[in-house]
């Protein structure tokens, strides 16, 4: 389970503190999918890092009794000079997994070839996408947090995606990030919407789309 | 007690997988696969060091006693290589790493921890093997008192490590740190201890100059080496002082960082 509990998260600009995030509270149980919709810059890949634990909020508390991914986005979680491989060894040693045995998942599921032994800065971000995706399953995590990358690439990464995640993993739960309102709908059974740092939550899919799609047409 | 001392040891066990895995990383980056690697580790502060030593020998550096210079020049400026790359190494230390911190078990002070170890072995390799081969080759004693060595040694890279990550940690919310840890480091230099003796200066500079904390730790490493040859002089509490206090702020300003960074 993970239970947020009145998370704020204020930002310093030059114009001043600005509070991206505003008492956002809620809790998900093992094997619930949430979908979060909302507008660029609207704070949801802050609130998927906050739950992460790699960023600390501003004040409010976050408590973690499952195993939680790292955020699975385009950018972070690799260092750019090293190469695919290099990272994949970094993270092997961190989460304690072997290395030799997931060399040859990670080579299979990315296609990426010679690109594996070159620096990661070199990589396109669906090739980015698939590193990202194929190192974090070498790790079983009871909650995988998902910003995007998932919902980008071809049609095999997407077929790829679709069993290791919610076929072979369909018991675990996720936090799901896009703006391919449809790849929500299909993949999650929580909805919410964040808007102007709230968080709101919704019964359907329907509901939360038509609360997200007047957002996105109202001046901020 | 015993439930609490199984999560410390995890917790430990955790930290020390974090650490090696960023010192792996940061091998790979500074030193890559190309010709000699990771052995540039020492390879760099020893040549360094022995560019010195036959400066010195050859201008017959003034040092204010009879000692041999190479002896003077390997414990003078190996200890000046062991305080000063901590630092400089440790400043803007946060900025590569932040795309890793996407992993919650690295944390700032692991990033430290892992360009502290690196830097403070290979400064210690150096110092090891020249001595080693200055003292097979006829040029250098044995130290006289190995542990008094080790503990002169220990005192400056507790020093220049809790100064390294004081200042890694401030310059993260101040560049003005990184502007200004050249020139000083630079000044910081001649005053260091690494070129004279204390007890070769007049009596009211020794007496100023053993503020430095640097110098307290050369002279210790000196006296370990040289024994009865040298009157060494030093304040030994003052310069445990220093260590503790820059500790508790370095610690102090990796918490505050730790709440304010945004990994990337």
């Amino acid at each position: 389970m993970i239970r947020v509990e009145h998370i704020h998260k204020v930002y310093p600009t030059r114009t001043g503190d600005r509070e991206v995030l505003n008492d956002i509270s809620f809790t998900l149980n093992h094997g619930e999918k949430l979908g979060i919709l909302g507008r660029n810059g609207a704070g949801k890949s802050t609130l998927i890092r906050l739950v992460s634990g790699a960023e600390a909020p501003t004040s409010g508390e976050i408590v973690r009794t499952m195993s939680v991914s790292w955020p699975l986005a385009f950018s972070g979680a690799f260092q750019n000079s090293l190469t695919g491989l290099d990272n994949l060894r970094f993270i092997s040693r961190i989460y304690q997994q072997d290395y030799k045995n997931n060399v040859n998942f990670v080579t299979e599921f990315t296609e990426l070839g010679l690109y594996l032994r070159e620096p990661v800065r070199s990589y396109s971000q669906g090739m980015r996408a698939r590193l990202a995706f194929a190192i974090s399953m070498i790790i079983e995590f009871d909650c995988y947090l998902i910003d995007e990358v998932a919902a980008v690439g071809d049609a095999k990464f997407h077929e790829r995606c679709e069993f290791e995640l919610f076929q072979k993993r369909a018991d675990r739960a996720m936090i799901i990030i896009s703006h391919d309102a449809d790849y929500v709908r299909k993949h999650c059974n929580r909805f919410s919407v964040l808007h102007k740092g709230k968080m709101t939550f919704y019964e359907s899919f329907e509901q939360a789309h038509d609360i997200h799609i007047r957002n996105l047409h109202t001046p901020i | 007690m015993p439930l609490r001392l199984a999560m410390i040891g995890r917790s430990a066990a955790v930290q020390w997988r974090v650490i090696y895995a960023l010192l792996m990383r940061e091998i790979l980056t500074r030193y890559g696969r190309h010709n000699i690697g990771f052995l540039w580790l020492f390879v760099e502060p020893m040549v360094f060091t022995t560019g010195v030593t036959i400066l010195w020998t050859l201008t017959k550096s003034v040092h204010g006693s009879s000692l041999p210079i190479v002896a003077f020049a390997l414990t003078g400026y190996s200890s000046v290589l062991l305080w000063r790359n901590m630092p400089a190494r440790c400043i803007g230390a946060i900025e590569p790493n932040l795309a890793l911190m996407y992993h919650r078990n690295v944390r700032v002070i692991d990033v430290f921890a892992a360009r502290l170890l690196l830097e403070a072995g290979g400064a210690t390799i150096s110092f090891i093997t020249l001595s080693l081969f200055y003292i097979y080759i006829g040029w250098l004693e044995p130290p006289d008192d190995v542990l008094t060595v080790i503990g002169g040694w220990l005192m400056i890279g507790w020093f220049g490590a809790s100064l390294a990550t004081f200042l890694g940690a401030l310059a993260e919310k101040n560049e003005i740190v990184d502007r200004l840890w050249h020139p000083i480091s630079y000044i910081a230099f001649p005053l260091s201890g690494a070129a004279f003796m204390v007890d070769a200066l007049p009596p009211i500079a020794q007496h100023y100059i053993l503020y430095v904390p640097m110098v307290n730790g050369i002279e210790i490493v000196r006296e370990g080496y040289f024994g009865s040859q040298i009157h060494a002089r030093y304040d030994f509490p003052y310069l445990l002082g220093c260590c503790v206090g820059l500790s508790l702020l370095a610690f102090a300003q990796v918490a505050v960082i730790n709440r304010e960074i945004t990994p990337q």
